[in-house]
């Protein structure tokens, strides 16, 4: 049995398991398992920085290597939530250094990065190998050339879609000749210029680079100069594509690319003539990704005659201005495809060339393996949707927005409830669901119903009443994020079973019925929970009347109580006995954690947290025995 | 706190997912609750929903739904292409799944059993539901459309469905909080009592919504600013097309040509010759005047290019000016109008219009 097995032994069984939900698992089958498994831990998934401290990961995974973080919630991506909301890395980057923790690999979504802490970062941490950062923002180029500078070993920089102010472009020449090492380079997001000299320099002295991702602002002369050197290329992202295809340079472009065999995945073209396609064509027969969803400027017979060529894509990024031809055209082409993300080229506009629920209906008879999905398009049917359902049962994410926030059918008038049914009642896998159109409270039973496997679910526009809440929340077992703008719930749904909220990550409501009064009965009564307000009127939330509404709110569980950093029109409450003074941060005790604490399904989060929360639970029931075997039970269920 | 308006019993057997209680055992006809009106928490009062049940009882549609979600168990789903009209007046509150228990349930016992797995068919209840509703329908597109200026004066659309809802879970808020809310210019709220059942109508000025659709800002951003730099050099009108009428002078009609299409001078002269061969080419052989000669393409080139038209535009100020002075960009900007006249009309426009007449129409 386990317990003649010698630690090293275990830790070794546990090094093949990898991912962050069985190791999670893993984690609560007895002391020494989570005991083991803690010191083993190398890579940690934080998805909401402010439910646990740097000092507690610290303590719990002392041998931490690589860090993923994610800051603010989802709808700040689109202009809800104010820029000092929060999200800060400075102070996790201080701890891991305070502690001489050997950081390897920092990966940040949504959060605020200010020069000081790239520089921290740079010089903290010896073997610090890669960075990734996602749609952040708070950095100038200067932070990049403190990374550059100062990480000896760097293989990755990876930056996607940030908002950088990077108004001078000196950062790529801080990269000292010894640095040998890049595998990956990503900085398509830059706005400004780049010294090409040194990028050409940096791309000749680093034989493995795998992933180079150019900026608008390095021309085609250098693009085929780099290709050049890096024939080895598995992912290329284009920067400016503009030539004249019976020019010299062209031809040399169309050598240069016709060496790169490997190119597996293609994107950028951010400026572009369109003209000159037929030079990539080469390589597209390789293609698994191909990403055009920042060149407007391909489109029509070009962008099909491109797609042709991809017969092996199983990722594809597009505009809509592909329309519903063109996506006729991936259906017959690409076979392989699994994901497929159709943005709107003018969001704001008439949506002449947008596309329409024929693009998606062809797509989902021609490409059975479609999982994913991301589709903006001006309309959407009922008996579309069906079929689509029908085609593809396989969906793990649907997210479908129709421009115009609450379209019915329009060959029926009918709300798309049935439509949205019948995809959560066929794609049984489903775990990330966006919905739009003129929806009421009838889909949100068939979502509660049907969606066993959902993890996240946005909801904009849609319902009639309470109802609809309170369905997903009794039927969808597994859901950890919730998001919400503009429906009718209000306190009737969110008081019903608070609870829940532990089970999940977070809940984001904003423009619904929810009052001043609701919010705070919940903080209340859970004290694993922060409740945060966001009140656009300028009103610090002390002075609202409880049965205000308010504008938006978060409610997210977390073990280490209410943030010290949030902003002042933005406050949050703790369990407070009738007052509404802000306490001082307090850990909770054990006792009360349990007493508040109920054992819900726990193996559907990637977050450590419930399993770190769920410690105490097991410490608490006087777990005597250290063996695996008395725990069979609990393993069969985890 | 308010009691909870579904209470989720655990343990139902014969249902995997239950988000629902009470679901009776398979075999025996299922009976129809009218989920919309039934909880204390509802948002008709019961006199509403009285009425309701006494029109379904009438009023009941067993027309064969275009999906089935039947539950495990009962036959398996057929997707019928969805056929259901609306139809004002009808309310069909038959439902698919009960939904509450029977306490305070209104029971439709009346209508066909649910193991077909025949769908509740979505009418718009709404219209003929209840006097608050159909008053909510009717405001709703008055309310989109004035969605920009209702941040002033919110008042009437919330006596549509927010202000019922309100009725049920607010316990001590002020009559009038609904106006309370605070109304941010830009646009959050723009609630779905105004905008929905809005198909027919595709506004003119699309209220901009804080947020919609959901795209990064970052995505937004660049997109933007690759229009503005894209050079459209193949054919294709660009995002915006740039269409200007070109009329000549004795052509019977005028034509359009788009700028953006064109890059440089040369091409847009070429298109235009192209374009007009066929008015002075066709000039000569319809009337056959003895005075004209025959035009070939070559005497065409020769008439645009030497001595006898000139391409004029109209510009921003109303102003005829002569083409080919300024650089393309800055003339595509300006453009209103083409205009193909003879040199001698164009004598009064520079006084070296004659010689530049002569010379091709390219910078």
């Amino acid at each position: 049995m386990m317990n003649y097995f010698p630690d090293e032994v275990l830790e070794h069984v546990f090094d093949f398991i990898t991912c962050h939900k069985d190791r999670n698992s893993v984690s609560l089958v007895c002391k020494s398992w989570h005991r083991i498994e803690r010191y083993s831990r190398r890579r940690v998934f934080i998805g909401n920085c402010y439910s646990i401290s740097p000092e507690r990961l610290i303590a719990r995974f002392p041998g931490v290597k690589s860090l993923t973080l994610k800051g603010k919630p989802h709808f700040a991506d689109f202009n809800l939530v104010p820029y000092d909301w929060g999200g800060f890395v400075y102070p996790w980057i201080k701890v891991l250094a305070e502690t001489g923790i050997g950081l390897e690999e920092l990966r940040l979504k949504r959060m605020v990065v200010s020069d000081e802490s790239l520089e921290l970062l740079s010089k903290s941490f010896v073997n610090f190998q890669s960075l990734v950062l996602v749609s952040c923002d708070g950095f100038s180029a200067d932070g990049l050339a403190a990374i550059a500078a100062n990480c000896r070993f760097l293989r990755e920089l990876d930056l996607q879609e940030n908002e950088v102010d990077d108004h001078r472009g000196h950062w790529l020449s801080c990269f000292p000749e010894s640095c040998t090492s890049l595998v990956s380079l990503n900085f398509a997001c830059l706005k400004g210029e780049v010294n090409l000299g040194a990028l050409e320099r940096l791309v000749s002295r680093s034989p493995n680079l795998k992933s180079l991702r150019l900026n608008r602002s390095v021309p085609l002369d250098t693009l085929q100069k780099l290709l050049m050197r890096a024939p080895q290329l598995v992912d290329l992202g284009i920067g400016s594509y503009v030539h004249d295809p019976l020019s010299e340079a062209s031809n040399k472009l169309k050598h240069a690319i016709q060496r790169c065999k490997s190119i597996m995945s293609l994107s950028g073209f951010l400026e572009v003539a369109p003209r000159c396609m037929s030079a990539i064509y080469p390589i597209c027969g390789n293609l698994t990704t191909l990403n055009l969803s920042y060149a407007p400027g391909i489109h029509g017979n070009k962008l099909t005659k491109l797609i042709q060529h991809c017969r092996k894509l199983q990722r594809l990024w597009i505009l809509d201005c592909i329309g519903d031809k063109g996506l006729g055209v991936v259906a017959s082409t690409c076979k392989e495809l699994q994901e497929l993300r159709v943005f709107p080229s003018d969001p704001f506009g008439a949506g002449n060339d947008a596309v329409t629920e024929e693009g998606l209906v062809l797509v989902s008879a021609g490409c059975p393996k479609l999982n994913s999905l991301l589709y903006f398009c001006q309309q959407m049917t009922n008996a579309a949707l069906i079929t689509v359902a029908k085609n593809c049962p396989n969906f793990i994410r649907f997210r479908l927005c129709i421009l115009d926030p609450v379209r019915p059918d329009p060959v029926t008038n009918q709300p798309l409830d049935e439509g949205f049914g019948a995809i959560v009642q066929s794609c049984k896998q489903l775990k990330r669901l966006s919905l739009s159109g003129l929806l009421t409270d009838q889909v949100f039973l068939y979502i509660g119903m049907y969606a066993e496997q959902l993890e996240m679910l946005s909801i904009a526009f849609a319902a009639d009443s309470d109802k609809g809440m309170l369905y997903v929340l009794n039927g969808c077992k597994k859901l950890r994020k919730l998001e919400i703008r503009d429906c009718p719930f209000g306190n009737a749904a969110l008081l019903e079973d608070v609870g829940k909220y532990e089970t999940m990550r977070s809940l984001w409501m904003s423009s619904c019925e929810v009052t001043l009064g609701g919010c705070k009965t919940v903080a209340e009564n859970m004290p694993s929970l922060n409740v945060e307000i966001i009140n656009e009127s300028g009103q610090t939330v002390f002075n609202l009347d409880e049965g205000q509404k308010v504008d938006k709110m978060y409610l997210y569980r977390t073990l280490v109580g209410h943030r010290k950093d949030a902003p002042e029109s933005n406050q949050t409450y703790l369990k407070c006995r009738g007052d509404l003074t802000r306490s001082d941060h307090h850990e909770p005790s054990l006792n009360d954690m349990i007493k508040d604490m109920k054992l819900k399904n726990i193996s559907g989060d990637d977050d450590f947290i419930i399993s770190e929360s769920n410690n105490f639970k097991l410490q608490s029931q006087l777990f005597e025995k250290e063996e695996a075997e008395i725990m069979i039970l609990k393993w069969k269920r985890l | 706190m308010s009691p909870p308006l579904l209470g989720v019993e655990e343990g139902q057997s014969n249902v995997s997912s239950p988000a629902v209680d009470c679901i009776p055992e398979t075999g025996l006809g299922m009976k129809e609750w009218n989920y919309l009106g039934v909880s204390d928490f509802s948002s008709v009062d019961s006199s509403d929903v009285m009425s309701l049940s006494e029109d379904n009882k009438s009023n009941l549609n067993l027309k064969a739904t275009e999906l089935r979600l039947g539950l495990p168990g009962s036959q398996s789903p057929e997707r019928v292409t969805e056929l259901r009209l609306l139809s004002s007046g009808k309310v069909d509150e038959k439902t698919l799944f009960p939904l509450l228990p029977s306490k305070d349930g209104i029971c439709l016992s009346s209508q066909k059993s649910v193991v077909t797995g025949n769908k509740r068919g979505f009418s718009d209840t709404m219209d003929g539901f209840s006097e608050v509703k159909s008053t909510m329908y009717t405001e709703k597109n008055w309310m989109f459309h004035g969605a920009g200026s209702d941040s002033q004066s919110p008042q009437p659309p919330s006596h549509g469905k927010y202000s019922v809802a309100q009725a049920s879970v607010k316990k001590d808020g002020p009559a009038n909080a609904i106006q309370d809310r605070p109304c941010a210019t830009n646009g959050t709220n723009l609630n779905r009592t105004g905008i929905s059942n809005n198909s027919s109508n595709a506004p003119a000025a699309k209220a901009q919504v804080v947020g919609w659709p959901p795209v990064r800002s970052f995505r937004t951003k660049t997109l933007a600013t690759s229009s503005k730099n894209n050079d459209e050099v193949d054919g294709k009108p660009g995002p915006t097309a740039l269409f200007v009428k070109v009329c000549m002078a004795g052509a019977p009609y005028l034509r359009k040509v788009d700028l953006r299409v064109y890059s440089t001078y040369q091409e847009l002269s070429s298109a235009l010759e192209k374009m007009f061969s066929c008015f002075t080419l066709g000039q000569c052989g319809a009337h056959g005047t003895p005075g004209k000669e025959i035009l070939s393409e070559s005497k065409l080139k020769d008439l645009l290019h030497g001595s006898e038209y000139v391409i004029t535009y109209e510009d921003k100020d109303g102003d005829w000016m002569l083409v080919g002075d300024v650089p393309w960009e800055m003339f595509i900007e300006t453009c209103k109008r083409l205009k193909i006249m003879k040199s001698t009309d164009a004598i009064g426009l520079a006084p070296r219009a004659m010689e530049k007449s002569k010379k091709d129409c390219c910078t």
